[in-house]
This record gives structure tokens, C-alpha cells and sequence, in this order.
């Protein structure tokens, strides 16, 4: 080792002694300042280490003199914004439904209200862009087809009772009867073909028509424009739940399927059954009020953040 | 290296560039853990340098303290504020010009343009940003000045450093502290000004009434420039900022930097003592003035060192006794290595600005010419107006009960003018009796074309829903925007309507 008090030349610097295949490191120490922001870095973490969860022992941290936790501190941001919304809940909910769109702000806040809970409770059936599956029988609720009505008191209804649903006794049921074993096979083709001409798709005949007038009327009227008040769906447009072939029309009329929707009153609070009739009436196919219901301003921001959301929706099934 | 050493050998002054010069002499390697710091009590000077210093002090100090009040007439729709940074509603305000977010890549060119600039002041003058224009330099160099009013100069400081503490250094030191404080309670105070209506904000600030992140910010800004400029200083250069060495990396033997001329000054030895022996002494009596004005306390005459920020008061001081002494200026000058090196080996001095004539400076200047040219130009030619579109994706198209078909797509309008405009949108390219309506008119006023409002300097977005009759078809198609106003602005976004059974 060479001698400590030694003095590098070039530099006129001392040298601390250590030699390393000869490198000699120069005695350059830090300021004090510097010294002293370090020793506060390692007082801070002892303070740190007492005050908040720090140690991670078997099962759990340990837990901070002051009880803080990551956990703790999104409740309380939770409950806080819970809170900033109590009021526009507490508007939604006062405010007659067929008034809501007059108020654009609140229309606005009750349709970004519903597209949430949308995503989190309807896209199971609606799918993400509430475009229903046909194949299966869930409406698609954006188009202006609405077997039980489609103004926003009445899908309020739907979301509340549901169809066909046990959980309450004022649910909607419509009930298509079974013609299997009553029609022979050629006159169940007639009615098909006549169902089929009702839309434009095929050309009537005098068996069809008579069928139809002696067994459908009753509920699909004559023309075949439905009856929303039973929920009788029409049937001279260009829409059709179970799809329009041959096949599934037959089948419709032999064996119907019945589709149940499940009523939500037991699972959400009117509130937000309120907002997500807001935002399915504001589809694009909402009837008669969703010509004044306008989306409220939306500022750039929120319609970005709303694009990532629907961004994030888009991935189909 | 002792004066001696560096006239034995050839006078290689690149090799004072490798140096890396931390100011030098440390305790002994068996003294505490810590280096002291030594105060710095520089001393007042006063010379062309000093006085270019003082000038762009405050220039510079001026700018930023007036600014936030200039007004700026924009209309009854925008802040009339001269430079706004308004981070609320996403705009930049700098007189007549405003930028949007979309429009960010200006602000990058000005960084880029900052960027090269600097690049381009570093080759030609060395750290010239350093010495002048950095904001610690500016602040410290004021609080220097501080230091002066109250304590007076060099020797009187150091004499206070070193009494004991008593009523009148107590009164002394409070004193100074408070004026630094409030120094440094105006500049953290001005900074918010920038990011809202200073006339507004500072009755709020002072009615308690502003926002808790304004005091925060005030708080934040008032402690550092407290502690940088009123404590910190040199440290700041030598130990804190990166910028020293980045900028070291832009130097090179062309650049202009406060240079000793050793060959000149070596060696060094009293007025005295060179009367007597001429022939042995240089020019340099070894007064250390050029130490004593020194901002960060180094010695320039051991060559290139980070703790330099090239202020080149050292100059004034030493101009002023070569004055004194009959010598002619410049033994500490600007004066590029290169330059160094051809003066020791006996080549005529040559001017300093011609130092600045060279491919790199011109290089650097023409690129930063250009950025700046094409962002005016962009600027200028701008539109005040603009279309997006964006189509639902899901679902892409709606099937109607009449056997129409509809996509709908969100729109979003732009104003960028300080007044509400309508806009007219329109569709081209879809078949006979494609209409359009939007979530702010009733569906029952269907129609090809759609008169939309959009306020004063925001962007409208606006839900529509185009239909193409039954039977028809459609894929591409373009939405024409066009400003009903005098100006006509237009845009246009092409976008595809989606069909049922696939594209
Ligand atoms: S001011 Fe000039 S003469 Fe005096 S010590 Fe510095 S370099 Fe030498
Ligand atoms: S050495 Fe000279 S130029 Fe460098 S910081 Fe000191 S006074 Fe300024």
C-alpha cells in the first residue's frame, strides 16, 4: 500500500492509498451538503418504515403507526367520488324519465351513467355495442324494433321487470302457442310464405293468408305490424329476432322459443336502472323522445376518454 | 500541475479539456468524511462583461416578472392575457398565437429550436448560456448582489463570515435572509401567473381565495430559488447540473471559451519581483483578482474546468490590471484553443468573432433557420377549422325496420377561432336519399346536409347517424365540413359506411 499523505502530481489531489493494477483513486470527498442529504435519506426511511406499512412478513405487512393502506386510500377515494355523484343521482332519480332528456347535462351524465353499468351488467347478452345476437334471440338495441315499446318509460319498465321473469309478478310475458301436431306440414309452408310476403319476402297464397288471419291476427294484426302493448312482434318488417329463413320462421310457429330477460330491480338501484334506459334509448333507436334527447355537450376530454372506453368495448365476442 | 511544470512542457492545451477540474484541494485524506464547502465572496468588478451581465440580467428578469401582465385582445370568447398556459382547457396562448392540443408538435419544434439554438450558441461561444442567460446564474448572480448591499464587498464578507455572532450579524444575516426570501417569494409568485389570469390570480393569492396547488407551487419555487440562489450557487454548477458536461461534449477546439494564455502569463510572479528580472517573469503578477471575481471561486489559470461558466468577469478583472500595469488586454480572453496554440506558437492574435465563422456555427444556424421558417410558415397557413370522424365500430352498421341501413359516427368540429361559428356538414358520396340526423336534432329533420353550431374555440362532438334507403348500397363515402362564414374554411374526412353481409 503506498503511502497514505501522498499526493497525486498532476493534480496536486491526495490520494486515498488504494492502488489497482497501478489506478490510484484520488481523494475527491463529497460536500457536506451532500453528506448530510444523505444521512436525512436513511433518517426519512426509518421514519417511513415506522409510519407506513413497510416489512413484508409471512401473510401481511407490517402495518404503519398511522394505519394507512393502499387499500384504505382507494375506499376513501371510492366513497369520495361516490359522493360528488350523490347529487346528479339524487337529480336522476327525482326527475320524471320522459323529462330526463329536456335536461341535456343531466341526460348526458345519466347516459355515461348507463353505458357503465351497460358494460358491466347487459353486455353478456347485448353484447358490447348492445347489437344482441340473433342466432340466440337477444334484440339488438340499437335498431327502432321494439316488441314491448321503445320510448324510454317503457324500457325503464323492461329493466325493471324484466320478461318472462319469476322475480316479479308484474314482469312482461308474451306467449307465442305451439302450432306443432294442429298445422300439416303444407300448411304450415302456406303461413310461412305468408309471413315471409307480410315483409316483402315471398308472395302470399290464399291457405297462408287464410291461416294467418284465423290464428295470428289476434296478436300480430292484420298487416302484421305486431302489438307492443302484448308484445306481439311485427312481422312485415325488416327485422327478426330469430332471423328470417324459412327454416327459422317454421320453427318459430311449431315450437317458439320464448327469450327472458331478467328483470334488474332486484340486483341494481332504480337509479342506475334509470340511467341504463338513457343510454339503450339513446342508441339511435330510441322511439318518439330520443328525437330531443341530445347527448349532453361533451367536452373533447370526455369524449376521448369515452372513446378509449368504447375502444376497450369493441372487442367483439 | 505547478506553473513550472506547464512551461517545461509543450503548450498542449487540449489536454486541459480532459481535466476534470472539480475545484481542487480537498482536506487531507484523514480529515472528515465531508468536504467543506468554501464560500464564495466573489468580488465587484466592473467592465464590458460585467456590464453585458447586468443587461441580460435584466432582460431576462424583466421578461419573466412583466410577461403574464401584457394583455392581449382576443375577443369576448378567449383569455386576453399575452402568454397563457391555460392546462384547464388545453391551450397555449402566446399573442396572436394559439395552440390547440392536436397542434403539440409546434411546441416541439420551439424545443427543438431551443435545442439547436443552444447547440448552436455552445459551438460559437462556449457555455456562454452558462455565464448569462442560465436562471441559478441570473439568481445567484442577484443574490450576489444582495450580499453586497448589505454585507459590502469581498474582504468586509469575509470578515463577517468570520466574527462571531452577535446583534449586529444577527441583524445583518436577517435581514439579508428576508430580502432573499422575498426575492425568491417574486419569482415562485410570478411562475403562476403564467397558468392563469395574473390579474385574477394574484387577488386571489393574496385573499387566500387561490387554489391550494398555487401555494404549493409558490411554496416549492419560493424554497428552492431560497436555498439555490441564496445558498447553493456554485454548488449548484459543479455538483447538481448535468448541463456542465453535456455541454462540455459540445466544445471543441474552434469553440470560444474564457481561456488563461499561459504562454503569455507564465511565469507568474509579482509586480515586484518581474521588475526586477524581466526576461524570467510573464505577465501574470499573480494578483488574483481573476480569482477573486470569480462567481464559483475557481482558478481560471489552471486551465479548463467544470466549475467554469464561462462569465468571463475573470477577463474584466484581469484587463483591468494589464490596464494598470501597462500590459495589453487579454490574458485571460475568449479565445479559441485552436487559436491558443497558434498564439504560443508565435502566430498574430487574431479576433475573436472571426471565431465564429465556420461550417459548424453555419451549419447549426441553417438548420435552426429552417425549423423555424417552416413553423412560421405552418403557423401562417393553418386552418381554423377541422373534421374528425370516427365510425361506430360496433356495431358497424344498424339494420332499420323499413329495410334501411344506418352507421353511426362520432363527429367531432373544431373551432378554433375566438367566436361561435356554424359549420355546415354535408355528405358526399352516398346514394340518392342518404340522409343524416345527429343526437342534437330530431330525427324527423333527416337530411343530406346539417347545419351544426360550435362555440367560441372548442370542439363540438356530435353523434350522427346516416341512413342509406332500402335497397341501396354505399361503401366509401366523405363528410365535407364547410364554416358558413366569410371564410368558407373546408375540410373533409372520408370514411366507409359499413353494409350488412360484409364489406
Ligand atoms: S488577474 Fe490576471 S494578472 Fe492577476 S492573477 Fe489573474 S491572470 Fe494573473
Ligand atoms: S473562471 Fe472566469 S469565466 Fe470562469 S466562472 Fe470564474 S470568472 Fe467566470
Amino acid at each position: 500500500m503506498a503511502d497514505k499523505n501522498r499526493v497525486d502530481e498532476p493534480t496536486g489531489t491526495e490520494l486515498v492509498g488504494h492502488e489497482w493494477d497501478g489506478i490510484e483513486e484520488l481523494n475527491t470527498p463529497l460536500p457536506r451538503w451532500w453528506l448530510w442529504t444523505f444521512y436525512a435519506t436513511i433518517a426519512w426511511s426509518v421514519v417511513y418504515v415506522v409510519l407506513y406499512p413497510a416489512w413484508p412478513m409471512v401473510s401481511q405487512a407490517t402495518e404503519g403507526v398511522l394505519g394507512w393502506s393502499s387499500r384504505g386510500a382507494l375506499a376513501d377515494e371510492m366513497t369520495a367520488a361516490d359522493m360528488a355523484r350523490v347529487s346528479t343521482f339524487e337529480r336522476i332519480a327525482v326527475t320524471d324519465i320522459t323529462k330526463l332528456s329536456a335536461d341535456p347535462e343531466l341526460m348526458g351524465q345519466a347516459i355515461a351513467g348507463g353505458a357503465a353499468a351497460f358494460k358491466q351488467h347487459c353486455v353478456q347478452c347485448h353484447g358490447a355495442g348492445a347489437a344482441g345476437y340473433e342466432e340466440y334471440g337477444y334484440p339488438n338495441l340499437n335498431d327502432d324494433d321494439w316488441i314491448w315499446g321503445g320510448e324510454i318509460g317503457d324500457i325503464e319498465y323492461t329493466l325493471t321487470h324484466g320478461i318472462r321473469w319469476e322475480g316479479s309478478d308484474q314482469t312482461r310475458i308474451s306467449y307465442m302457442p305451439a302450432f306443432e301436431g294442429i298445422f300439416e306440414r303444407e300448411q304450415v309452408d302456406a303461413l310461412v310464405g305468408h309471413v315471409l310476403s307480410l315483409s316483402g319476402n315471398g308472395s302470399s297464397n290464399a291457405v297462408g293468408a287464410e291461416l294467418y288471419a284465423a290464428n295470428c291476427v289476434a296478436c300480430h294484426q292484420a298487416s302484421g305490424e305486431g302489438d307492443q302493448l302484448q308484445g306481439a312482434p311485427a312481422l312485415n318488417d325488416a327485422i327478426w329476432l330469430y332471423g328470417n329463413s324459412e327454416a327459422s320462421i317454421r320453427q318459430q310457429i311449431l315450437a317458439p322459443r320464448h327469450g327472458a330477460m331478467p328483470g334488474w330491480s332486484d340486483k341494481l338501484d332504480p337509479v342506475t336502472i334509470r340511467m341504463l334506459a338513457a343510454y339503450v334509448h339513446s342508441r339511435g333507436g330510441g322511439e318518439d323522445t330520443a328525437q330531443d334527447a341530445p347527448i349532453a355537450e361533451t367536452s373533447e376530454q370526455e369524449a376521448a376518454q369515452q372513446e378509449v372506453s368504447g375502444a376497450e368495448g369493441d372487442d367483439r365476442l | 500541475m505547478t506553473a513550472s511544470d506547464q512551461l517545461e512542457q509543450p503548450s498542449k492545451w487540449v489536454r486541459a479539456l480532459d481535466k476534470t477540474g472539480i475545484t481542487r484541494g480537498g482536506p487531507p485524506s484523514n480529515g472528515p468524511l465531508y468536504e467543506k464547502r468554501k464560500s464564495v465572496h466573489n468580488k465587484r468588478i466592473d467592465g464590458p462583461f460585467r456590464r453585458f451581465k447586468w443587461l441580460v440580467m435584466v432582460v431576462t428578469l424583466a421578461i419573466y416578472y412583466i410577461t403574464p401582465w401584457l394583455r392581449w385582445d382576443r375577443g369576448p370568447y378567449a383569455p386576453d392575457q399575452a402568454v397563457l398556459i391555460d392546462l384547464a382547457n388545453r391551450r397555449f396562448y402566446m399573442f396572436d398565437i394559439e395552440i390547440w392540443p392536436h397542434e403539440f408538435y409546434f411546441v416541439a419544434g420551439m424545443l427543438i429550436m431551443a435545442g439547436i439554438g443552444l447547440f448552436l450558441v455552445t459551438s460559437a461561444v462556449g457555455r456562454a448560456w452558462c455565464g448569462y442567460a442560465c436562471p441559478q446564474t441570473v439568481w445567484t448572480d442577484l443574490f450576489q448582489h444582495v450580499d453586497r448591499f448589505i454585507d459590502g464587498d469581498r474582504n468586509a464578507r469575509m470578515r463577517l463570515d468570520k466574527a462571531p455572532w452577535g446583534p449586529s450579524k444577527i441583524a445583518r444575516r436577517g435581514g439579508k435572509w428576508g430580502i432573499y426570501l422575498l426575492i425568491s417569494l417574486v419569482t415562485g409568485g410570478a411562475w403562476i401567473l403564467y397558468f392563469a389570469d395574473a390579474q385574477t390570480l394574484f387577488v386571489e393569492f393574496f385573499t387566500g381565495t387561490a387554489s391550494p396547488v398555487a401555494y404549493m407551487t409558490v411554496a416549492v419555487l419560493t424554497g428552492t430559488t431560497f436555498w439555490l440562489g441564496g445558498f447553493m450557487r456554485e454548488q449548484v454548477c459543479i455538483y447538481m447540473c448535468p448541463w456542465p458536461r453535456i455541454q462540455a461534449a459540445m466544445l471543441d477546439e474552434q469553440s470560444l471559451i474564457v481561456t488563461y494564455k499561459d504562454w503569455r502569463g507564465e511565469q507568474r510572479g509579482s509586480l515586484k519581483k518581474a521588475q526586477k528580472e524581466l526576461e524570467k517573469y510573464g505577465d501574470c503578477i499573480d494578483c488574483r483578482e481573476c480569482i477573486a471575481v470569480c462567481p464559483t471561486g475557481i482558478d481560471i489559470r489552471e486551465g479548463q474546468q467544470v466549475g467554469c461558466i464561462t462569465c468571463a468577469l475573470c477577463i474584466d478583472a484581469c484587463d483591468r490590471v494589464m490596464k494598470d500595469i501597462g500590459r495589453p488586454r487579454g490574458l485571460i480572453d475568449y479565445a479559441t484553443l485552436d487559436q491558443c496554440e497558434a498564439e504560443a506558437a508565435g502566430a498574430p492574435a487574431m479576433p475573436a468573432w472571426k471565431a465564429l465563422l465556420r461550417p459548424r456555427t453555419f451549419i447549426y444556424f441553417g438548420i435552426w433557420g429552417a425549423i423555424g421558417t417552416a413553423m412560421l410558415f405552418a403557423l401562417g397557413t393553418r386552418s381554423h377549422t377541422g373534421l374528425t370522424v370516427s365510425p361506430d365500430r360496433n356495431p358497424p352498421f344498424m339494420l332499420m325496420k323499413d329495410g334501411s341501413v344506418r352507421n353511426a359516427y362520432t363527429l367531432r368540429l373544431r373551432n378554433m377561432e375566438g367566436r361561435p361559428r356554424d359549420m355546415e356538414i354535408a355528405l358526399s358520396g352516398l346514394p340518392r336519399g342518404a340522409v343524416m340526423w345527429t343526437d342534437r336534432i330530431g330525427r324527423d329533420e333527416a337530411a343530406a346536409t346539417q347545419k351544426i353550431a360550435v362555440p367560441a374555440d372548442e370542439t363540438r362532438v356530435v353523434r350522427a347517424y346516416v341512413t342509406i334507403p332500402a335497397g341501396s348500397s354505399a361503401d366509401q363515402f366523405t363528410f365535407e365540413l364547410t364554416s358558413l362564414d366569410e371564410q368558407r374554411e373546408q375540410d373533409a374526412e372520408p370514411t366507409t359506411f359499413a353494409m350488412p353481409g360484409g364489406n
